[in-house]
């Protein structure tokens, strides 16, 4: 199932004959059955498919907090199922932003703090940092909102900070988790509106898992898991 | 009490949490136990004291000996029934650091004045007809290793030199609180050793009363007696000369008092603590009991209910492990405490302690529970 | 390796505020419990241990644990006094003093009645300790009913000041002076004239000789001779060993008895601090999933875990230090079994006791988030973000 690639250089990420397999007590429960996936440079991709189909593992896999139990996937150019775990840790400081459904941001720190965290794991000084977290919060129109906590922003809002912290070390990859799953329509609009801009503007390779087939329809490419397989 | 078995499920499920507040509670406790031991241990030798009994010595202090010449008067004042006397001899043996009490006390009269050492007949007659014979506490025997027949070299200091006894008895306390420490040996071997000018002096007299009630009456006379001699005494109940001696040792009950108070404090204050984070964890928890209907009330019990079993559980251990302990391990500190048992009622205070602790910690986080707004709680968990 | 801010830390502990108050002050009640012992039996020590200077030598009867217990004719006296070790004072004389000990039982101003030590001494004997300083009144005169207490004795004791008259062996004594021993167990002391004691006490002998050593270093030949000489049965020690070797047990007794109790109490509050850490890092699960994603190491979680425990120790630590500081003002007194008598003395906080306490709470705080730090770092990411 190789998509076509608008645009793209290369292949960013690769799958092959992935399988994933949980451990419950005693029994094993197999939740992807050999994915086989080209994902190109600059691609918008979303997965869809029902609760339990396994989609947000095979996010997980491709973002690396997650290994697989069989078969081999290789992310900009690096085997990563089998990274230790310090190497990994640092490749995803430097590969993946990460968008989650329910923001994730840090409630005790503010909007640039919460931005900044990712820096934090660069070589970057003070006035760096300060730039590229000013420049991020723009991007996503919340320059004016930085010293506020996320209690004092709306749902909306947060989820724009969240991608400003995805994006904010300039990875190479940005991996969603339902990011409009918590919003109304109005903001899930704007997000969405967002990351596509963030796609076509700039470049970014998004793979995004959404049970809304409206987000769906905003990606180039959309792939459906069922039983733990791909189908176009 | 059908929700107890709810209760103590929801303790076991947080096992970590639950063992690491009953370990708490029961050291605050345990240390409770121990620091009011120390104290009683210090009254055990008022409590050990025959009310029967007078203690005459030296109005100024112990430091300085009454004439021997006073027996013969001590005896014929009424109301006195036998007359003893002895001289503290303040040795060491072996090493300087094994403080025990050795008494040179007036042989004849010793077991009619002392009817709390209790030895076994051929054991008295033994020590009774041997010069150099002495007689020691079960408690020291086992310390030391001592075994009949054995010849025991103390080093005095008062009295200096090497004095070599031979045990020929050994003797038990009438009571638990009888101190088994202590080494009594002949006076009149003390005295002929003794250079002339240190001779005939006794430390203290000890009189035996008909009756406990002749006994302020008896005190003020034999004082009044020697009032205005080169030797005034002071004499007095063998209690009030112990407690005598206890109130010397200053404001100890004070800083003990101090010390188990922040103990106990500090302990109440990590409990609250706990309870208290555990409610927060629990808030949709009891959210859904509200919504299946169980009251505010219950509520209140059921969170006061599991605050009370841990404290209690952690009180049981401390005092428990406080009262074995001290029976299996004898803990003298060097001879300060040569009775250190911790007594029924101290556990009884440890555990009633153990109850304030469970129902003052368990107060805030009851209330609160009670008073939860289901909606919002559901709201929060969501 | 990149650090989580501190600042995470700091807002999550201003966050929980009842939480960290509560944790905090049972940290501070256990350093403050150290620093309460350890300032006791400091006191204590200190009391004697300064009582005595390395430049005298006492001497008393061999085989004597005491100055009560010691007998020193007056024959001896003079041998003692005339050996060339012994400093010669500007008059000429040797600077050493024969003195006497007694102890007496006098009523305290809380009306309970206790041994205090009389001591009889000789006109070089305030030479000899330059510790001491009248702060009222004057010195006693030789030849009369007179005498002067130390500080302690004139605050606990009735009819100890200035102006009273004390009874002491059926005579009464006009008490003329106050004298201050800076802190050590001459403070609980009352001294008069030997030559007037001897007789009134009806103790015909000395109890030590106090000698000032020329030199420092003279002090073994001054003991090899005296130890050696047939005439007398005397042991001769350094003044400040002399009176250290008094605090001895009591003081072994009151810290091993003071770190029992703390040992045993941090315990109890290392599993309150467990219980603490393990519930802020149980109610931050998602967060620390987060960071972990976003690239933070499992060493970056361990560490930070750490520092809040150890940040929330230190404030217990310091409040407890705090606390502690009125703690120098307390006096109280307690017997010496040197002398059977009262030795009062002030409770003694040093800035070493308070470091140590500081340094107690830090480690209860790093006991207590080690556990629940390692949990924190070995949760798997997936699990993590998906709690509540």
């Amino acid at each position: 199932m190789s998509p076509s690639t608008p645009g793209g250089n290369g292949t960013l990420v690769r799958l092959r004959d992935v399988r994933k397999t949980y451990r419950r007590e005693a029994i094993e429960i197999p939740v992807l059955s050999g994915i086989n996936l080209d994902v190109a440079e600059g691609e918008f991709l979303a997965l869809m498919g029902p609760s339990g189909s396994g989609k947000s593992t095979l996010l997980n896999l491709i973002a690396g907090i997650d290994r697989p139990t069989g078969g081999e996937v290789w992310v900009a150019g690096e085997s990563i199922g089998t990274l230790p775990q310090g190497r990994l840790a640092a490749w995803r400081a430097r590969h993946v932003g990460f968008i989650f459904q329910l923001y994730n941001l840090i409630p005790v720190l503010t909007a640039y703090q919460n931005v900044e965290l990712p820096l934090l794991l660069t070589r970057l000084t003070g006035s760096e940092r300060r730039d590229r977290v000013h420049l991020a919060l723009k991007l996503v129109g919340l320059e004016p909102r930085a010293r506020h906590f996320p209690r004092q922003l709306s749902g909306g809002e947060e989820q724009r900070v969240a991608i400003a912290r995805a994006i904010v070390a300039d990875p190479t990859l940005l991996v969603a988790d339902e990011p409009t799953g918590d919003l109304d329509a109005a903001n899930a609009g704007e997000i969405l509106t967002l990351l596509q801009r963030l796609n076509q503007e700039m470049g970014k390779t998004i793979l995004m898992v959404t049970h809304d087939p409206h987000a769906a329809a905003r990606a180039h490419t959309t792939l459906h898991l069922d039983k733990g397989l791909l189908t176009a | 009490m059908k929700f107890l078995r709810y209760v103590l499920a929801h303790l076991w499920r947080s096992k970590r949490r639950t063992f690491l507040t009953v370990s708490s509670i029961a050291l605050a406790l345990f240390l409770f136990c121990t620091l009011r031991t120390v104290m009683t241990s210090f009254d055990a030798s008022i409590r050990a004291s025959d009310d029967t009994r007078l203690v005459v010595r030296h109005a100024a202090s112990l430091v300085f000996p009454l004439p021997l010449a006073y027996r013969e008067r001590l005896t014929q004042m009424p109301g006195v029934t036998h007359v003893g006397y002895g001289n503290w001899f303040g040795g060491y043996y072996q090493d300087p650091k094994n403080q025990f009490a050795q008494f040179a006390v007036d042989a004849p009269t010793f077991f009619d004045v002392y009817p709390e050492v209790i030895l076994p007949a051929e054991q008295r007659q033994a020590f009774l007809g041997e010069r150099t014979a002495c007689i020691a506490g079960r408690a020291a025997c086992k310390k030391f290793g001592w075994k009949l027949g054995d010849v025991i070299p103390i080093t005095g200091t008062i009295y200096p030199g090497e004095w070599r006894l031979t045990l020929r008895g050994v003797y038990a306390g009438r009571t638990e609180d009888v101190d088994e420490n202590t080494v009594f040996f002949h006076w009149d071997y003390l005295n002929e050793s003794l250079p002339d000018v240190r001779k005939n002096q006794v430390g203290i007299y000890w009189l035996r009363l008909a009756s406990s009630k002749d006994a302020p009456a008896v005190s003020e006379r034999v004082d009044a007696l020697f009032e205005n001699s080169p030797q005034p005494t002071k004499t007095e109940t063998e209690k009030a000369f112990q407690a005598g001696f206890i109130s010397m040792i200053g404001n100890v009950q004070l800083l003990l008092t101090i010390l188990g108070s922040a103990i106990v404090f500090a302990i109440v204050l990590v409990t609250i603590n706990t309870m208290m984070m555990a409610a927060r964890e629990r808030t949709g928890e009891i959210a859904v009991l509200k919504t299946l209907g169980f009251g505010d009330g219950l509520i209140l019990r059921l969170v006061g209910a599991e605050a009370m079993i841990l404290s209690l559980a952690g009180g049981i251990l401390g005092c428990g492990i406080a009262w074995l302990l001290f029976r299996r391990v004898d803990f003298t500190a060097g001879g300060f405490f040569p009775n250190f048992r911790v007594l029924p009622e101290t556990v009884a205070l440890g555990l009633l302690l153990a109850v304030l602790m469970g129902l003052l910690s368990g107060l805030v986080p009851a209330v609160s529970a009670s008073r939860l707004r289901i909606a919002s709680a559901l709201r929060k968990v969501a | 390796m990149a650090r989580i801010p501190i600042v995470y830390n700091l807002r999550h502990l201003g966050a929980r505020r009842v939480s960290t108050a509560l944790t905090a002050l049972g940290i501070a009640l256990v350093a403050w419990v150290f620093i309460f012992t350890l300032a006791l039996a400091g006191g204590f020590e200190a009391a004697l241990k300064t009582s005595g200077s390395p430049d005298n030598a006492i001497a008393v009867r061999s085989g004597s644990t005491g100055e009560l217990t010691s007998i020193v004719s007056r024959e001896a006296a003079t041998v003692v006094e005339s050996q060339p070790e012994v400093a010669r004072s500007p008059d000429g004389m040797p600077l050493a003093t024969a003195e006497l000990l007694v102890v007496w039982n006098l009523p305290r101003k809380s009306g309970t009645t206790t041994n205090v030590v009389v001591r009889g001494v000789g006109p070089k004997s305030p030479a000899l300790r330059p510790k001491i300083r009248l702060v009222a009144g004057r010195m006693f005169r030789p030849g009369l009913d007179e005498i002067v207490v130390g500080r302690m004795v004139s605050e606990r004791f009735r009819n100890a000041a200035v102006g009273d008259h004390l009874k002491l062996s059926g005579r009464d004594w006009a008490v003329v002076g106050v004298f201050d021993a800076g802190g050590t167990s001459y403070d609980s002391e009352i001294w008069g004239d030997v030559e007037l004691f001897m007789p009134v006490f009806d103790r015909p002998v000395f109890q030590s000789v106090t000698v000032r050593l020329d030199d420092r270093s003279h002090f073994e030949a001054l003991k090899r001779r005296l130890e050696a000489d047939p005439r007398l049965t005397v042991q001769v020690r350094r003044e400040d060993e002399f009176y250290a070797a008094q605090s001895g047990m009591l003081a072994r007794l009151l810290r091993s008895l003071g770190l029992f109790v703390t040992l045993v109490m941090a315990l109890g509050a290392v599993f309150g601090a467990l219980n603490t850490m393990y519930a802020a890092v149980g109610a931050r699960t998602k967060e620390i999933g987060t960071l972990r994603a976003i690239g933070f190491g499992r060493g970056a979680v361990l560490l930070s875990v750490l520092v809040e425990s150890t940040l929330l120790a230190l404030l217990g630590g310091a409040i407890g230090c705090l606390l502690a500081l009125p703690v120098r003002t307390f006096t109280t007194g307690t017997m010496s079994f040197a002398t059977f008598s009262e030795l009062a003395f002030r409770f003694q906080v040093t800035p070493g006791m308070l470091g140590a306490g500081l340094a107690f709470a830090a480690a209860m705080g790093l006991i207590g988030g080690f556990f629940p730090a390692r949990k924190a770092a070995s949760l798997p990411i997936v699990e993590a973000l998906r709690e509540a």
